[in-house]
């Protein structure tokens, strides 16, 4: 039997083998969004770009610091509004393996999916390898900060990755960069036409330069940006006075943005000459830009303005990212922090909200938090120590947490601090008067964890399937 | 009195959080009812070294690094001087080894330091990262400190230069020789980040009481309480 006869059976042999094993973790609750794939990825490293090319429509690679998950939730809400039926692999799942797994799940034994199209959120050291031989139909790159330096290294080694990466890719492959990051917008060069830029227009959301901003300095002469203002971290307009280099002009913006606090935020999206009126429920400048992402990256893929607005006006929210829950019957608001452009962002819509705040924060220092917890001295927590009444800390790192918050201005005395997870939110929840909000602050495990606990410990109206994943 | 701190190059080197020692010592000082002040100086400034109790320098991005290299030879001098006279200086991780004698990279290239620690730095296969803990006699009597390392140079010191203190967990200068940083009078270098200043307060105290010797003041610390 020759090689290329054989190569269907073979290939459904493994499709069925993935199967099992995913219906298998499903039983045991473990490992069921990633081990199926890392399995078959080592009988056929290739797995995942045969399976890409089943796909009718292709497939979208979305990669970033920070807002993946809650992009690719955005896009995925607008693109079965639009009718388009698709797969995608859950975060945390956004290795090799995770898409992988996603591709095997939905695959049938010899013919093409049933969904028209991919989309994968990847993680931004993995995407390299993840995307090279997927024949990808757009790939969007929105940010890079500094995050995990102990796990990623340098920003400058990712840029430099991702430029080789898009080197090798064809040239029908759609680029989507945020103009706003030059670091990103950067990557552009050598892609030819297809690069569609987005990128925030209105100069009333400048705000002061953080302290955790990287990128000030020229890509092509080392010069300091000459920047008219920025947005967050570095994303903002910039300039080499030196070189000319320069912020690409966006060919999808957001404009008149109106802050609502953490009632959401109001702007107007803007591609070519069309415009259209958005209201997101989603607090904060960084959920703008991922509003601008997913809509840049929907446009990509022929979907109508009217029907991105409609798509993002749904949105609530992506697992753990301004998620709101009540427990124990308070409200809680469960507000993400990775690194410390997040975490700022998250501070300054908390800021937004009048009066003073009961605060819970969760440190871990596992793998996937990052081992080396000094990013936190890296957060402009300084202003926020003002508007906590108080503040529960949690987690491995817990007290390394605490002496942040001592050092950034808030008295001990409004501190408390308990390590164990169920500990520390039912101290946090005894202290909230009636109706009182308790936002809660963790790090990726701690977040996960805290999730466990609250479906298991505690009363609540979230629901067991939406606060663990399997 | 007023305390004086240069941060140097704080746009450029700030890699690991190191602003949180700056911090610390502006806390720890104010705390205690005494006056400090922070100024920061970049590229192509002089700072007035003479002006200055305390010498603060971090770690970049390797670019960055580069810029100051070329930057601090030209002014290196300048900072040796006030360190010879007594401020106190604290470098840390690529700040630690800019101002060695040399920095080898992978491929052999030489990017010329200050020369102000007796050491030199030679890039290694893979990162030492992780927690450190040493043992340091830098206070006057046995104390752990512990940080966070991450590097990939190996740093070796001459034969007239001491090291900070001694490995107790994680790699240090070399992961060969047990030693971790390295001091010359007020001068300390170390790979400690974590940020190292806030963890670690009877170190802290101890640099800010050279400093406020360097400054002419009284150097007698109000204990504070460091209970959390």
């Amino acid at each position: 039997m020759s090689r290329i006869h054989d190569r269907k059976p073979v290939m459904a042999a493994k499709i069925a083998t993935a199967r099992l094993v995913a219906a298998a973790s499903a039983r045991t609750g473990h490992g069921g969004t990633t081990l199926p794939g890392r399995l078959v990825l080592r009988l056929d490293g290739e797995i995942s770009s045969r399976l890409c090319r089943r796909l009718e429509q292709g497939v979208v690679f979305v990669s970033a610091t920070n807002g993946k998950t809650t992009t690719c939730s955005m896009m995925a809400l607008i693109l079965e509004r639009d009718g388009k039926s698709i797969i995608r692999n859950r975060e945390g799942a956004n290795l090799a393996s995770g898409v992988a797994t996603a591709l095997l799940k939905e695959a049938r034994l010899s013919t093409a999916y049933e969904a028209q199209l991919g989309l994968f959120e990847v993680d931004e050291a993995a995407l390299p390898e993840v995307a090279k031989n997927c024949q990808s139909r757009a790939l969007m790159l929105m940010n890079l900060f500094r995050d995990q330096l102990d796990r990623y290294g340098e920003l400058e080694t990712i840029a430099e990755r991702w430029q080789r990466m898009l080197m090798r890719m064809p040239a029908a492959m759609k680029t989507i960069l945020n103009a706003d990051d030059p670091l990103v917008a950067d990557l552009a060069v050598g892609r030819g036409g297809g690069v569609v830029f987005f990128g925030i227009e209105d100069q009333g959301a400048f705000s002061p330069i953080q302290a955790a901003a990287d990128s000030k300095f020229c890509r092509h002469c080392g010069a300091a940006y000459d920047y008219q203002g920025v947005f967050m971290g570095h994303l903002g307009h910039y300039r080499c006075p030196d070189c000319g280099h320069r912020r690409p002009r966006p060919h999808v913006l957001a404009r008149n943005i109106t802050s609502e606090g953490m009632q959401g935020t109001t702007f107007e999206l803007v591609a070519g000459e069309e415009a259209v009126a958005v209201k997101l429920s989603l607090p904060g400048l960084y959920n703008v830009y991922n509003a601008l992402a997913a809509a840049a990256a929907c446009r990509v893929l022929d979907v109508g303005l009217e029907t991105i607005a409609a798509g993002l006006a749904d949105f609530s929210a992506a697992f753990g990212r301004q998620e709101r829950l009540q427990v124990e019957g308070h409200p809680v608001v469960l507000m993400l922090v990775k690194n410390p452009t997040g975490f700022n962002e998250v501070l300054r819509t908390l800021l937004e909200e009048p009066g003073e705040k009961q605060l819970m924060l969760a440190l871990n220092d596992a793998i996937a938090d990052g081992r080396d917890i000094s990013w936190i001295w890296d957060v402009d927590l300084e202003p926020a120590a003002a508007m906590v009444s108080r503040a529960v800390v949690s987690g491995t790192r817990a007290e390394e947490m605490a002496m942040r918050l001592k050092y950034a201005g808030l008295s001990p005395g409004r501190l408390e601090i308990h390590r164990d997870l169920a500990a520390a939110l039912s101290a946090a929840l005894s202290r909230l008067e009636p109706g009182e909000t308790l936002y809660v602050l963790p790090t990726y495990t701690a977040m996960l964890a805290l999730r466990r606990v609250i479906s298991r410990q505690f009363a609540t109206d979230g629901r067991l399937e939406d606060l663990v994943w399997s | 009195m007023e305390l004086r701190i240069s941060h140097l190059y704080p746009d450029l080197l700030n890699i690991y959080a190191d602003r949180g020692n700056i911090i610390t010592l502006v806390r720890r000082c104010r705390w205690r009812g005494i006056a400090v002040r922070v100024e920061g100086f970049g590229l192509g400034e002089e700072p007035d070294w003479h002006a200055y109790d305390f010498f603060y320098i971090s770690g970049g991005q390797d670019r960055e690094q580069n810029l100051v290299c070329r930057d601090l030879a030209a002014k290196g001098a300048g900072l040796v001087e006030a360190v010879q006279a007594g401020a106190v200086l604290l470098a840390i991780c690529g700040g630690y080894q800019l101002l060695g004698e040399y920095y080898r990279d992978a491929g052999g290239g030489e990017l010329e330091g200050v020369g102000l620690f007796s050491a030199h730095t030679i890039a290694g296969e893979g990162r030492f990262i992780g927690n450190e803990v040493i043992e340091t006699e830098f206070t006057g009597a046995p104390l752990r400190i512990a940080g966070f390392e991450n590097h990939g140079g190996r740093t070796w010191l001459g034969e007239d230069t001491r090291p900070l203190g001694r490995v107790i967990r994680g790699h240090g200068n070399n992961g060969e020789d047990g030693g971790e940083g390295a001091v010359r009078g007020n001068a300390v270098g170390t790979y400690l980040h974590g940020p190292l200043l806030p963890k670690n307060t009877a170190f802290t105290d101890e640099l800010i009481r050279r400093a406020l010797a360097h400054a002419g003041a009284d150097t007698e610390l109000a204990p504070l309480d460091d209970a959390i």
